[in-house]
């Protein structure tokens, strides 16, 4: 993950143009996709534009997770708001590509949390692919309730750890 | 093959040499009947051995078997091993055999069985002869004699073992069996097993990932598993002897591997075909054919004994609920009926339970249900999480894993919920326990 991000790093420094050129940001992308790899493999000190272009690349409401009631992989009112504006970005971010991660609580069984939590990305997915987002743009994996973003064992940990997470590659 | 495979194992240990001594008359009373549920526990005295050479290397090596073959009788359940200082028996001078038994000396402390043990360690070579006797009856009912390397005490003294409780109930017992289970003891969760007791904890990953679900074959050759060392929970099946593995890595979740009895076949939800079905799968892993068709999730296989039969949890309902597949009609019946959550089903050896986790009252509960629905009873009550529940080989123990202490810690309980203690201390938490079911080495 590190590595594609220095890739993209890299590739702005080579062509600081892109800098000013948003709406043609996929297609020079897209194009420069098989990058030579030395310049990638160059651990450049990371200038001062770069927080910048990481940024353009993913922005923050695309790694915003949903939430889920307990045991429901059903996806709330909101979170349909929130996939329609994820949606939207990827129509517009051709060459992007989305990892969706579903996860649980600690409460209930590991067997049945990690069917649960592959259940719960493979709605926000179907719900994307709905919206006309390619199927294969988007992989989905479950990691049931091994990876809680808050260990605290209460109903605040466990709003929290009934979500899926969402990853940004290009 | 798998019958040649067993037989190389045991003829492996020719070293260790056990013979009956002297005829007995077997009589075919059974004294333990393990279905009863309020089995008495019978008063077991076991005595220190007779030490041949009386060194004391030769004690401390006596005193050890002793400890083991107490510990061992007493991890069963069946019995009350009596206090040996209450013992009106000087070992070094009573005898061994029926004939210099006072067997009043025995009826009058409560016990109702006797282990006598003479004991030989010269070099590396240990002897000893073992005798159970019926203090009652005044009659030797069980004789061997082993001789062994002085590694192979806890092998040996382990048979006797085996050898008493065939005698007294009629199967071969559990103390071949090893456990597979889950721990984070190295900051990762890994697969380890340790014995039937919870001795030698071994550990079988170096996956550095998230490693879960360890299933046995039943010839003990093979721990199936699910894995992310790949990145996304794939299936492993890996060969004990050779360290090979071989992958079940499709598209989407690989998990829950439960080999079938007797079989190199297992059972395991998949589901690249975009619904989390239960498919039938060689050793290799390759699909021979899906046995659920349903959508939402279907996953936990357990097969009864007789492979005939497969108990899974499934969401259809609305919520986790036991449901049970003839393999040979595709009928599927629900099981459980209360209660929201009911997941982990594990069918009994024996065939006529099945245990299983439901959440009560916000904590995972374990239960025992008749195959045939009726008559849920819950076997934990302790606040926290009991779950994960797994049969001994003869249906006699459940391993399960219990937060009740703080961390994750695997317990043991008789079939019946009573005797609850833990198997072993380890660090970091211990989940997911699988019993072995085959007899093997």
């Amino acid at each position: 993950m590190q590595k594609k991000l220095w890739m993209v790093v890299a590739l702005l420094l080579v062509m600081p143009g892109l800098l000013f050129m948003v709406s043609c940001q996929k297609k020079v992308a897209a194009q420069a996709q098989p990058a030579p790899a030395p310049v990638a493999a160059k651990p450049a000190p990371a200038p001062a534009p770069a927080p910048a272009p990481a940024v353009m690349a993913a922005p923050a409401f695309m790694t915003e997770r949903i939430f889920f009631d307990f045991d429901k992989s059903a996806l709330k009112m909101e979170s349909q708001a929130l996939l329609k504006k994820k949606g939207e970005w990827l129509k517009a971010t051709a060459n992007a590509k989305l990892t969706i991660e579903g996860n649980t609580d600690e409460r209930g069984t590991a067997e049945y949390n990690m069917a649960l939590g592959e259940r719960r990305a493979q709605a926000a997915k179907k719900f994307l692919v709905d919206l006309g987002i390619d199927a294969k743009r988007i992989s989905t994996i479950s990691f049931g309730k091994e990876r809680p973003i808050d260990p605290a064992h209460n109903e605040a940990a466990w709003a929290k750890n009934r979500n899926d997470g969402f990853v940004v590659s290009f | 093959m798998r019958l040649r495979k067993l037989l190389c194992g045991v003829s492996a240990l020719v070293c260790v040499v056990c013979m009956p001594i002297s005829s007995t008359a077997q009589d075919t009373t059974q004294y333990i009947d393990i279905r009863n549920p309020f089995l008495r526990k019978i008063p077991l005295a076991i005595p220190m051995f007779k030490n041949v050479n009386s060194g004391a290397g030769e004690a401390e090596y006596s005193r050890k078997a002793v400890e083991l073959m107490s510990g061992s009788l007493d991890f069963t359940g069946y019995f009350k091993i009596l206090d040996r200082s209450a013992f009106l028996f000087d070992p070094q001078k009573g005898g061994v055999s029926a004939t210099d038994i006072n067997f009043q000396n025995w009826t009058v402390v409560g016990a109702e069985l006797l282990i006598t043990g003479l004991f030989e360690q010269s070099g590396d070579t240990i002897q000893m002869e073992l005798r159970l006797f019926d203090t009652f009856k005044s009659r030797q009912v069980l004789g061997k004699r082993y001789a062994g390397s002085v590694s192979e005490l806890r092998k040996m003294v382990l048979r006797f073992c085996a050898e008493v409780i065939y005698y007294l109930t009629g199967n071969k017992g559990i103390f071949n069996s090893r456990i597979a289970f889950v721990s984070t003891g190295s900051g990762k969760k890994e697969i380890y097993t340790c014995d039937f007791d919870g001795a030698n904890p071994t550990r079988l990953t170096y996956n550095e990932s998230i490693s879960l679900f360890p299933a046995w074959a039943d010839d003990g050759q093979y721990v199936a598993y699910t894995s992310y060392k790949a990145g996304k929970p794939d299936i492993f099946i890996r060969n004990l002897n050779t360290k090979q593995e071989t992958t079940i890595a499709q598209t989407g979740i690989n998990i829950t591997p439960a080999w079938v009895p007797g079989k190199f076949e297992m059972a395991a939800t998949l589901s690249f075909s975009g619904n989390q079905e239960i498919y039938l799968l060689t050793g290799a892993g390759k699909v021979i054919k899906k046995l659920t068709s349903n959508r939402g999730s279907n996953v936990s296989p357990s097969w009864s004994p007789d492979g005939s039969k497969l108990a899974f949890v499934s969401d259809r309902s609305g919520s986790p609920q036991i449901y049970i597949l003839d393999v040979a009609t595709g009928n599927e019946s629900r099981l459980t009926f209360e209660g929201k959550y009911n997941t982990q089903p594990s069918w009994s050896p024996r065939g006529d339970k099945i245990a299983y986790t439901s959440q009560v009252n916000g904590f995972q509960q374990i239960f025992v249900i008749d195959a045939g629905g009726q008559s849920p009873m819950q076997l934990t009550r302790e606040t926290g999480g009991s779950e994960s529940a797994s049969w001994s080989p003869d249906g006699s123990l459940i391993v399960f894993s219990t937060n009740r202490e703080g961390p994750y810690r695997l317990y043991v309980m008789t079939a019946f919920g009573t005797d609850q203690r833990r198997l072993l201390l380890l660090n970091g938490e211990q989940t997911n326990p699988k019993w072995s079911q085959g007899v093997f080495n």
